[in-house]
């Protein structure tokens, strides 16, 4: 089976590999929980809020649960699964750093992605235009855009160590190519990527 | 009501099975309807639980009642539960009044009817009698096991007895304990077939007369609980039934009252009281997380069987929450589950009527299922 999947998930899929016990929260569509489950045998399930996107789900025989992380994730027991995944939605919570305790409670290892705020496209819209930034990551006004909490990669990996949560890897998309960051590196990742992904626990 | 079910598709189960009232009952029919073919490799079997005041009739014509199964919407070929592709069977669940075991058949030990003679039986007892049925037709392996209500709670018991029986599992608009509330409605319904002078103390079979008056309205105050607020105001709203203006008196003069007195009597041709009496015991005595002290996950510990729990959001007689539980006590012992809850006006009866997110639904959870344990290539 061939499927189209953005850049995003192939990295997340290749780090996740096989036979794994995978918890995709806001899987949305299911694209990546059907890539790791029918491509790359792993144990899935879903989290979706969405019910159009729930039925999707099951239609294409993938176990989802209709429900909102930031109340559903409290059921799931510790450690419960290999991985979790939050594909570039940490900042659309009410309480984002109550659904990364969760997170970090259910899965030995979480992978986290976050649509960096100081991408310079982003910085320069609201430099020169002087408005809250549009872009191709980014595409809704600020009074209808569903992310609450924008972060930079920066502001990401300074909250983990803040919270004395570990970073086992930090990548980041940079024109649809992937690179890791260091510390040497991090101003201008911060500044170059669109998107962070990180490996948490 | 005394339909002739003497020629309906029996099988007589030769084990005794102790019920959980303590009695032990053996030699007792469990009448069955299949429909479609069971494929060679038997992987294409469904078990459908009925509901309350259902029968192994599922689709086609009924050939007692001569109306329509009670889940044709769902069931046939070419529906969701399609029986071109899939062998459905469904049995009358003891109790009931259908053919299989209940107070309406012969006592072998005093040759007169059971009446309420006949032991009080349980969801789990039910469950375990069809168990002997799957034996019977050869099959080791379900595909799945589906139903709604009390059809539902079948489907829990029937998961937590037997997990290694069946591939999958559709637990649909119920609960895994019997509510308050809902013990209280089913209470109304027994209170006011036992009120009626014509039930005899359930033996109304020794006379000429039956208990159809409690029986209706048992089935109209039920009938109520199966829709919703705003689907009744939407179909009915205050509208009369065939007059101008208010007429006064006690008649039937809104439609609403009309439509409720003609699904009351209608009901007390097909259904008998005492049968009535015993089934919504047995829903009332359904505490699946009582079964496992407390702890609702350990009723489906170490479970394989892929579950897709479905909740409808108008139903409050099973409420949205409720199926929610099911789904987090399954996912506190990390079961493979699905859940979904449709938007429906129509109350808990939707999952009987023709709804289509739900049918696409129920019709895709089984098509994926059965490619999955079928191996097939996936488009």
């Amino acid at each position: 089976m061939k499927l189209i999947m953005k850049k995003e998930f192939k990295i997340i899929s290749k780090i996740i590999q096989n036979n794994k016990r995978v918890l995709d929260v806001g899987c949305g569509d299911g694209t990546l929980m059907e890539h790791l489950k029918f491509n790359q045998q792993n144990d899935v399930r879903g989290l979706e809020p969405i019910k159009d996107l729930v039925q999707k789900c099951i239609s294409r025989g993938l176990s989802v649960i209709e429900g909102d992380a930031e109340k559903e994730l409290a059921q799931f027991p510790e450690k419960s699964f290999d991985y979790v995944v939050l594909s570039q939605t940490l900042q659309a919570f009410l309480d984002p750093e109550e659904v990364l305790k969760q997170l970090l409670r259910i899965g030995k290892q979480t992978i986290v992605s976050i649509p960096n705020f100081g991408y310079w496209k982003v910085r320069f819209h609201l430099l020169f235009k002087g408005t809250m930034p549009i872009t191709k990551n980014l595409p809704n006004e600020w009074y209808n855009t569903p992310n609450l909490h924008m972060c930079t990669i920066k502001d990401f990996v300074n909250f983990c160590e803040k919270k004395n949560i570990i970073i086992d890897k930090s990548l980041c998309l940079t024109n649809e190519k992937i690179s890791e960051i260091t510390n040497n590196n991090m101003f201008y990742k911060n500044i170059l990527s669109q998107l962070g992904i990180f490996i948490i626990k | 009501m005394n339909k002739e079910t003497k020629n309906l598709k029996k099988l007589i189960i030769n084990h005794s099975l102790e019920l959980d009232c303590g009695r032990t009952i053996k030699n007792f029919p469990v009448a069955y309807e299949t429909y479609g073919t069971l494929n060679k490799n038997k992987s294409n079997a469904i078990l459908a639980f009925h509901a309350l005041t259902g029968d192994q009739f599922v689709t086609s014509i009924n050939p007692i009642t001569k109306r329509e199964g009670w889940w044709t919407t769902a069931v046939g070929p070419g529906k969701a539960i399609d029986t071109n592709k899939y062998f459905v069977i469904c049995a009358n669940v003891l109790g009931g009044c259908m053919g299989s075991f209940g107070p309406k058949e012969i006592n072998p030990e005093t040759n007169e009817l059971f009446g309420t003679t006949f032991p009080v039986i349980t969801i789990r007892d039910m469950v375990k009698a069809q168990i002997y049925l799957l034996d019977h037709l050869g099959i080791t392996q379900l595909l799945s096991v589906v139903g709604g209500s009390m059809g539902g709670m079948q489907v829990l018991q029937f998961a937590s007895l037997y997990s290694n029986r069946t591939f999958s599992a559709i637990p649909i608009a119920c609960s895994a304990s019997h509510s308050a509330q809902n013990i209280a409605l089913n209470e109304l319904g027994r209170q006011a077939i036992m009120a009626d002078p014509n039930w005899n103390k359930g033996n109304y079979f020794k006379t000429t007369l039956s208990p159809d008056k409690g029986l209706a309205v048992a089935r109209m105050a039920a009938h109520i609980t199966y829709l919703s607020k705003k689907g009744l105001q939407e179909k009915f709203g205050r509208k009369l039934q065939d007059k101008g203006s208010l007429k006064f008196s006690f008649d039937a003069d809104f439609q609403i009252e009309s439509y409720l007195r003609y699904q009351g009597s209608n009901f007390v041709d097909r259904f008998d009281a005492n049968s009535y009496l015993y089934i919504t015991r047995a829903m009332d005595y359904f505490d699946l997380e009582k079964q496992f002290n407390g702890n609702l996950s350990l009723a489906f510990k170490n479970t394989k069987s892929k579950f897709c729990v479905i909740s409808f959001s108008s139903d409050w007689l099973y409420p949205t929450i409720e199926n929610k539980e099911i789904v987090i006590a399954l996912n506190a012992c990390g079961a493979n589950v699905g859940f979904v809850e449709i938007n429906s006006d129509k109350g808990h009866d939707s999952f009987l009527l023709d709804v289509p997110e739900f049918l696409k639904t129920l019709s895709e959870f089984l098509n994926s299922t059965y490619n999955e344990i079928n191996n097939e290539k996936r488009i």
